[in-house]
């Protein structure tokens, strides 16, 4: 039997699994009533909209990019949503579809000029997080409220499982989750972007489509946002220019306390979806407990801290192969 | 750390000082000095009294005095933001520095019924000037000594910064008082107080730089930090000191917008103004992959930003300003882009190919 033995490149992963379980405990021995299935049902519909979006941004950020454009994006989403359902009154679906294009097209525009005029991604999603946010503002500069019947049963929309209810928040968020850990680990499209993170150079020379591969990654940011931004319209049902703001970095701080690197090529998705709920039950713990909301943001600025410092650390202290061969120990020193 | 900056011939020539090196200074300066004076001249023709400038009970006033005083924080925060993006790195959090420092200072000058300190408002923003200072080590320490990305670990105050700010006074606003405030919003003085503090954290930051050899350490260490340690570089210190003057900077900055609305909050002060600082300096030719820095540029990115924003609240419909800005924003990073250039000249040459062989074909027929 092969003995079980942590590979120093699950130890972040290791570690994220092991907080997200010893805060789960911590705070359901603090308040007891937190371990009713309820609120680990509610835990996760409140925070698919934060999951998704970091689901989409961990592949940017694997790919050796970054996007801070997609707080906005997701306001935009739901302003676009409001807007084309209260005002022009289209069939919601079509609404959905034509939004899910917005944000896929705000994607397109990072991608291409990131990738065809060679800027960085700093600088081009933050120019986009204004144009998002711009556009919020052309739409209407105070919050539209989605009154339709559509948006009612939206919220209301499930699946019940005896007494607890999966809200369809919950349930995509599920969806794309395993379809992005399918795309990340069994696709030629996750392959390159693990390639492209660790070494663009090296992947262009390996004749992976690089180019191709960051516009992807791009549009599939900018699309996740966009869908992230429809579900939360299931919890609050109204288009506000001025949500999210700042919550590009919830999501970053939450990719990167899952495990991944933010000079990308190291990471995982399992690990994203974790981070989620770290920053979710320290947002319930605090709320259970009726502190103020700063804690919040400080705890929030610590875990990321000490993650990274742990990151940072692991990557220095490197222990020798023995058995490992030659190929294998360049590939884990590339 | 990329092959072209390990072999960038630029940094030698501008070294050396030679009239190449200056002549190449300034072709750095030339696209934000240029795109400055064609926004400044399209506002003074279409804004009626954009140049004038009297005194008005005493007091400097005017749209281009107004560009200085409201222009200010953001260029004391791109001259810190300039030293640091020179050595390679970022700092997210000097926005959350901005807010953090207003509430220090709030918070010690509030009486201690109010659960304040009590001290004066002087002591108050001594205190938070000290605070900054600390935030800006913190983020050096990270940086330089446990080796953190910089993105990261100033995510980490950006992020946590707000929350202690919010922690100290709350989420509503907190009014400031007191003489020193009333000086450093309007005082009775023909000059306003802020662009004077400008100038002198830009003439100090200028000296401290040109004036020692610390300026080419930075540079130095942003264009090679492996070569820079082997001649002997102390790239740990030179990068700790480049964080915490950023928050020195920050702290400042953050003094003069509490003391704009004479207010301090928690979440509205210094929102998004890391974005700007960065943009002002990236506009100001410091690359954001590290090498040599443009102190002046920085400014001038500053101002323009400034400018800009001033044109817009005059001739543009407020729910169309942040559009416009997002697009000058990506005109100006496409301008700088030498891939954008290079494939904008082979598609006017492809242009002018085309007219020209229709031209050889009509003479032709």
């Amino acid at each position: 039997m092969k003995k079980l033995r942590l590979d120093q490149r699950h130890v972040p992963l290791a570690a994220t699994l092991v907080v997200c379980v010893l805060l789960y405990v911590l705070t359901g021995l603090q308040y007891p009533s937190f371990f009713s299935p309820l609120v680990l049902a509610d835990l996760f519909s409140d925070n698919a909209r934060l999951g998704i979006a970091a689901l989409g941004s961990t592949f940017v950020i694997l790919s050796g990019g970054i996007d801070l454009s997609v707080a906005s994006v997701m306001a935009l989403a739901t302003m676009f949503m409001a807007a084309a359902v209260e005002r022009f009154h289209l069939n919601p679906a079509l609404a959905i579809v034509l939004t899910l294009l917005v944000g896929s097209g705000v994607g397109y525009l990072n991608g291409a000029l990131i990738h065809f005029f060679d800027l960085p991604p700093f600088l081009v999603t933050l120019a986009t997080l204004f144009l998002a946010r711009g556009c919020c503002f052309l739409i209407s500069m105070s919050p539209v409220a989605a009154e339709a019947p559509f948006f009612q049963s939206f919220g209301e929309a499930g699946q019940h499982l005896g007494t607890i209810t999966l809200h369809l928040g919950t349930i995509v968020f599920a969806g794309v989750a395993a379809a992005c850990i399918y795309a990340a680990h069994f696709t030629r499209y996750g392959r390159t972007v693990y390639a492209m993170g660790g070494n663009e150079q090296a992947a262009r020379l390996m004749g992976l489509p690089v180019g191709k591969t960051k516009i992807l990654v791009y549009v599939f940011g900018g699309l996740t946002a966009a869908l992230a931004g429809i579900m939360a319209m299931a919890n609050i049902p109204s288009g506000d220019p001025l949500n999210y703001l700042g919550q590009e970095l919830d999501v970053i701080a939450a990719v990167v306390i899952g495990g991944t690197v933010l000079t990308g090529g190291v990471g995982y998705l399992a690990g994203t979806v974790l981070g989620v709920l770290i920053l979710g039950i320290m947002q319930d713990f605090i709320t259970f407990g009726n502190r103020d909301a700063a804690w919040t943001q400080i705890t929030t600025g610590l875990l990321l801290f000490v993650f990274v410092a742990m990151q940072t650390i692991l990557s220095r202290w490197k222990p020798r192969h023995r058995s490992t061969g030659p190929l294998h120990a360049t590939v884990r020193n590339a | 750390m990329s092959p072209q900056a390990v072999l960038e011939p630029v940094s030698t020539t501008r070294m050396r000082g030679g009239a190449f090196g200056r002549l190449h200074l300034w072709g750095k300066l030339l696209w934000p000095a240029l795109a400055l004076a064609i926004l400044l001249a399209v506002d003074g023709i279409c804004i009626r009294g954009f140049f004038s400038v009297s005194i008005v009970q005493g007091r400097l006033t005017g749209t281009l005095v107004d560009i200085f005083r409201y222009g200010a924080p953001a260029m004391v925060l791109s001259v810190g933001m300039t030293f640091v993006l020179a050595t390679g790195g970022v700092d997210l959090s000097v926005g959350a520095i901005m807010a953090l420092a207003g509430a220090i200072a709030a918070k010690a000058a509030m009486p201690v019924s109010l659960n304040g300190m009590g001290m004066s408002p002087g002591a108050g923003i001594a205190i938070a000037l000290l605070v900054s200072v600390l935030a800006g080590m913190w983020n050096g320490m990270s940086v330089a000594w446990l080796g953190m990305q910089p993105i990261v670990a100033t995510l980490v105050l950006m992020v946590a910064g707000r929350g202690i700010a919010r922690l100290c006074i709350g989420a509503a606003n907190v009014p400031l008082s007191g003489v020193i405030w009333t000086a450093l919003h309007n005082p009775h003085l023909t000059l306003p107080t802020a662009p004077v503090i400008v100038l002198v954290v830009a003439i100090v930051a200028g000296l401290l730089t040109r004036a020692t050899s610390i300026g080419l350490f930075i540079e130095a260490l942003g264009g090679n930090p492996v070569a820079s340690r082997y001649a002997g570089v102390r790239v740990g210190l030179i990068t700790f000191m480049v964080y915490v003057f950023c928050g020195l900077c920050a702290g400042i900055a953050g003094m003069i917008s509490s003391a704009d609305v004479m207010i301090a909050n928690a979440s509205s002060t210094g929102m998004y103004m890391e974005l700007d600082a960065i943009l002002a300096v990236v506009i100001g030719g410091t690359a954001l992959t590290g090498g040599r820095f443009s102190l002046v540029g920085s400014l001038i990115g500053a101002l323009l930003i400034q400018t800009l924003q001033t044109t817009l609240i005059y001739k543009v419909p407020i729910q169309q300003t942040l559009v416009i800005k997002a697009i000058v924003v990506l005109a100006v990073c496409l301008l700088q882009s030498a891939e954008f250039r290079r494939k904008s000249i082979a598609v006017c040459a492809r242009i002018g190919l085309s007219r020209t062989r229709k031209a050889a074909a009509q003479v032709a027929s």
